[in-house]
């Protein structure tokens, strides 16, 4: 573990010479995600470590092969926390992946999401060129927002070295609650209830179960538990992180899992397959077989996008992502192509196009 | 060329447009715009000849006033055609020079797209044109409980396509974000006329994050349309704690206790002496004159919450070692603490004849060293300056004042800022917040960033705008700029 940018650097220079495709990984936590892996095997976890952490400047920064367990463990010794709750899905996550992957957790909803917490990053171009956008600080725009154009962009525009992301404290009190109500009147009940100063910080609905989760000063928390209802859940904290790492009964099978994004006010959508709703609403899982087209053209005519978040191999060489319009697709190739001119990182991981 | 050019870059573009046929370009753009829409001769122009940062002025060649999108599409059509650069202009309030004319240029005013086409108070998001002012949104949430929380001191005035293009923050963008945080989606024209739709309903859409590269671009890579942005509950209730400190940096060290204590309070601001003083003489907030520095603490939330963290905010603050601690009694004594803070920059501007406003940002535990530099970059310039910042991120106001008309001034104003941005960089920090580079800080673009960077950002650039003639000069410079800068020496010398 330590700082191995230098060899980095070296393999990505050498690649870029012969053209050679690469695929950057870090602990492999997300290799089922996007399109399929192609390229040589660019290893990130020794370059590892947390290089600076000062809990009054709420931020961290890191090498991008520092597993986010360790991550959390120094925050969480600070009473600090990532409060975009990044799932693992695997002990073995790195934060060049978290960054890369751009997922967000539970508490995307009320805190913001991965690259709304990003505020720095060094990094290589495809020409293998150290580069260093933003940050250690809480407001910098000098320049393009380079380094939050990082974040989701599924290491296609260049190898994450070094993040610096914002932290925050942990919530003085936090109370799980549920209540028994049928989809269209939850999503009716969220939209209401975000609309109004209440802590709530996740939801889940499936089965009819509305789950909420409420954090902030404890006194916020017991007055909004008052208001809201419902029947207090005992283990709170495992059931959000069982969401969050989707280890719930809900994820445990083969079916095709399909990740919808939505406007939280869309009406339940009427596809075959059972569903879990997070976020308010505005993500919903879809288990199903239904044709891709059909998924996708639901999720579009509700204003949203669907991805094919778990799938076969070969469903997801079809395009895991819905591919933007072509001006904007157009687009994506010249910002491609000005990051990564010899086309090396990633190839296909995104879209299929680049 | 006359001072008020000073700064200005240069980029191929504007160099491009010397041969401009001016007559043809007015014929043609007579032909796209409604009557009165173009804009000529030195009393039209005039009102457009600098933004918020009054020591850079440049007069445009024509200013267009488009009322529909077609016509900003086809003003744009025609300017890629003909290779006539264009700058992009809301409100005009602008501390950077972003907005400021290129020679040879258009402006294209986006003032007539006034219209808040939806507010939706379910989904909590509001539908705007570019010329909507900031607060226009805000007052048409209000009937919902709702509100847009990114509030710039100029929110009277700016307009949301200004705040987008410069990712403006507020007094409240430590706990509620900047624009970056509280945009959904932008229809934005390119440079060629093609309309794009970025973002969207949902909290993310597939591809990269062209949303976050468009917030803060400054106009450079296309003109801003339409914008859906988040709306905000409103708190049930908000206090504030107004703290009095006998020193700087007892003032600087209780920002970092607070954030140690586990405390994000809604808003942190402090000034210092000369800003309460110039502050107070203009509208009474009650400041105490004989403090240092004084902070600003805000708490929102729910009555229990708010008890509960003025609380914990009064016990850190006087273990900081605060003189007088007050809270706001009422709404009303809360909104008289804040528009003190609000009006530091008019209040400055009655002292003097003309100031500058720096942006540095900072890591917190700096601050109290950085005002003491300062103070002594004060005395080694002989120019008074107040100081007002967002201490709760770190992001420095620092108020040079001068006189404009004493030879020699502007540029030991332009000398002492250039001082403060270049430490700014050096303590980890960056020249700018909030306020955008623009043409003024051009030059300390070459300080913050290699070559190698400036490439990336001109190649990101090109990919949007390639024959530059989106703001040209402005923002990125050229790494050729950036080599002679380094040639001729000091930042702020011509
Ligand atoms: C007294 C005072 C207080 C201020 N306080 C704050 C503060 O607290 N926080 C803060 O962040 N800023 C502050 N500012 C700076 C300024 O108000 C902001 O930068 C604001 O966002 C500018 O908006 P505008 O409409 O005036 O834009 P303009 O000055 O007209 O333009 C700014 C930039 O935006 C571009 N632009 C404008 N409209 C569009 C569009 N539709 N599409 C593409 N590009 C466009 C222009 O080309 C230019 O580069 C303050 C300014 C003043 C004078």
């Amino acid at each position: 573990m330590g700082d191995f940018a230098a060899e980095l650097v070296e393999r990505v220079r050498q690649a870029a010479a012969a053209k050679t495709p690469l695929r950057i990984r870090g602990g492999g936590s997300k290799d089922f995600y996007g399109g399929p892996l192609e390229g040589e095997v660019l290893d990130t976890r020794r370059h590892a470590g947390i290089v600076a952490y000062d809990p009054t400047e709420l931020v961290i920064t890191a090498r991008c092969g520092t597993q986010l367990s360790e991550i959390e463990a120094a925050l969480a010794g600070e009473g600090q926390m990532l409060a975009f709750e990044p799932p693992r899905f695997d002990q073995a996550a790195t934060l060049g992946g978290v960054v890369a992957a751009g997922l967000s957790g539970p508490r995307r909803v009320a805190a913001g999401s991965v690259r709304d917490f990003v505020l720095g990053v060094r990094m290589l171009d495809g020409r293998g060129e150290v580069l260093n956008f933003g940050g250690q600080v809480m407001k910098n725009v000098a320049g393009y927002d380079v380094s939050r154009l990082m974040a989701g962009a599924m290491g296609c525009l260049g190898l994450l070295l070094e993040v610096s992301l914002k932290v925050l404290p942990l919530p003085a009190a936090e109370a799980t609650l549920r209540l028994e109500v049928p989809q269209g009147r939850a999503l009716e009940l969220l939209n209401g209830w975000a609309g109004r100063p209440l802590p709530i910080s996740a939801s889940c609905w499936q089965d009819d179960a509305l789950t909420l989760r409420l954090s902030g000063a404890s006194a916020a928390v017991a007055a909004a538990c008052r208001q809201l209802g419902g029947e207090s859940v005992a283990d709170g904290a495992a059931f959000w992180l069982a969401l969050r790492e989707q280890r719930a009964a809900f994820f445990a099978d083969d079916t095709p899992l399909w990740r919808l994004s939505l406007p939280s006010v869309a009406a339940p959508l009427d596809l075959p397959g059972a569903q879990l709703l997070e976020w308010g609403g505005a993500l919903r899982w879809l288990k199903s077989g239904a044709a891709p087209e059909r998924i996708r053209a639901a999720a579009a005519g509700a204003g949203g996008h669907a991805t094919l978040f778990r799938g076969s191999e070969e469903a997801r060489a079809e395009g895991a992502f819905q591919a933007p319009p072509p001006p904007l697709l157009a687009l994506h190739r010249r910002l491609k192509r000005a990051f990564d001119p010899a086309g090396i990182f990633n190839p296909g991981r995104m879209f299929r196009e680049f | 060329m006359d001072s008020g050019q000073r700064g200005l870059g240069e980029g191929h573009a504007a160099d491009a447009s010397d041969a401009i046929d001016v007559n043809a370009a007015i014929a043609a753009l007579r032909r796209i715009l409604p009557a009165r829409g173009l804009l000529m001769g030195d009393e039209e122009l005039r009102p457009y000849e600098c933004d918020g940062l009054t020591a850079y002025r440049q007069m445009p060649l024509l200013v267009a006033l488009p009322e529909t999108e077609a016509q900003v599409v086809a003003v744009l059509r025609l300017c890629q055609e003909i290779g006539l650069p264009v700058v992009a202009r809301g409100a005009g309030t602008g501390l950077s020079g972003g907005a400021t004319p290129v020679r040879q240029g258009l402006v294209l005013s986006l003032a007539k797209f006034m219209r808040i086409l939806e507010v939706d108070p379910v989904a909590r998001t509001a539908r705007v044109e570019p010329g909507v002012r900031n607060l226009a949104i805000s007052e048409a949430a209000a009937r919902f409980g709702l509100y847009y929380a990114p509030d710039p001191s100029s929110q009277i005035a700016c307009t949301i396509g200004g705040n987008i293009a410069e990712n403006s923050g507020g007094v409240h963008c430590l706990k509620y974000g900047l624009t970056v945080h509280n945009v959904l989606r932008l229809r934005v024209a390119l440079i060629g006329g093609e309309v794009i739709e970025i973002g969207g309903g949902a909290l993310d859409s597939p591809g990269f994050d062209l949303l976050a590269l468009m917030i803060g671009s400054e106009g450079m890579l296309g003109v801003v349309l339409e914008a859906t942005v988040k709306l905000t509950p409103k708190p049930l209730l908000a206090q504030v704690v107004m703290a009095s400190f006998g020193d700087v940096v007892s003032a600087g060290n209780a920002v970092a206790r607070i954030i140690a204590a586990g405390i994000i309070p809604a808003g942190l601001e402090m000034m210092d002496r000369a800003a309460t003083a110039a502050v107070e003489a203009f509208v009474h907030a009650g400041y105490d004159l004989s403090a240092a520095a004084i902070l600003l603490a805000e708490s929102d939330g729910t009555p229990e919450e708010v008890a509960e963290e003025i609380a914990a905010l009064r016990a850190v603050l006087e273990a900081a070692g605060a003189g007088d601690v007050r809270v706001s009694a009422d709404e009303a004594e809360r909104l008289k603490f804040w528009a003190g803070r609000k009006a530091a920059f008019p209040a400055v501007g009655r002292i003097t004849p003309d100031y500058m406003c720096m942006d540095g940002t900072i890591p917190r535990k700096r601050v109290a060293e950085m005002l003491t530099r300062i103070e002594e970059f004060s005395e080694e310039f002989g120019l008074r300056c107040a100081n007002v910042f967002h201490a709760g991120d770190g992001n420095l106001h620092p108020l040079i004042m001068f006189d404009a008309n004493v030879p020699g001034e502007t540029e030991r104003a332009t000398g002492f800022g250039a001082r403060i941005l270049e430490l700014s960089v050096e303590m980890g920090g960056t020249i700018t917040g909030e306020h955008g580079v623009g043409i003024e800080k051009v030059r300390q673009m070459c300080v913050q960033f290699s070559m190698r960077e400036l490439s990336l950002f001109q190649a990101v650039k090109a990919a949007f705008d390639p024959d530059a003639l989106l703001n040209p000069g402005k923002a990125v410079p050229t790494p050729r700029r950036c080599s002679e800068y380094r040639l001729t020496g000091t930042p702020g010398a011509h």
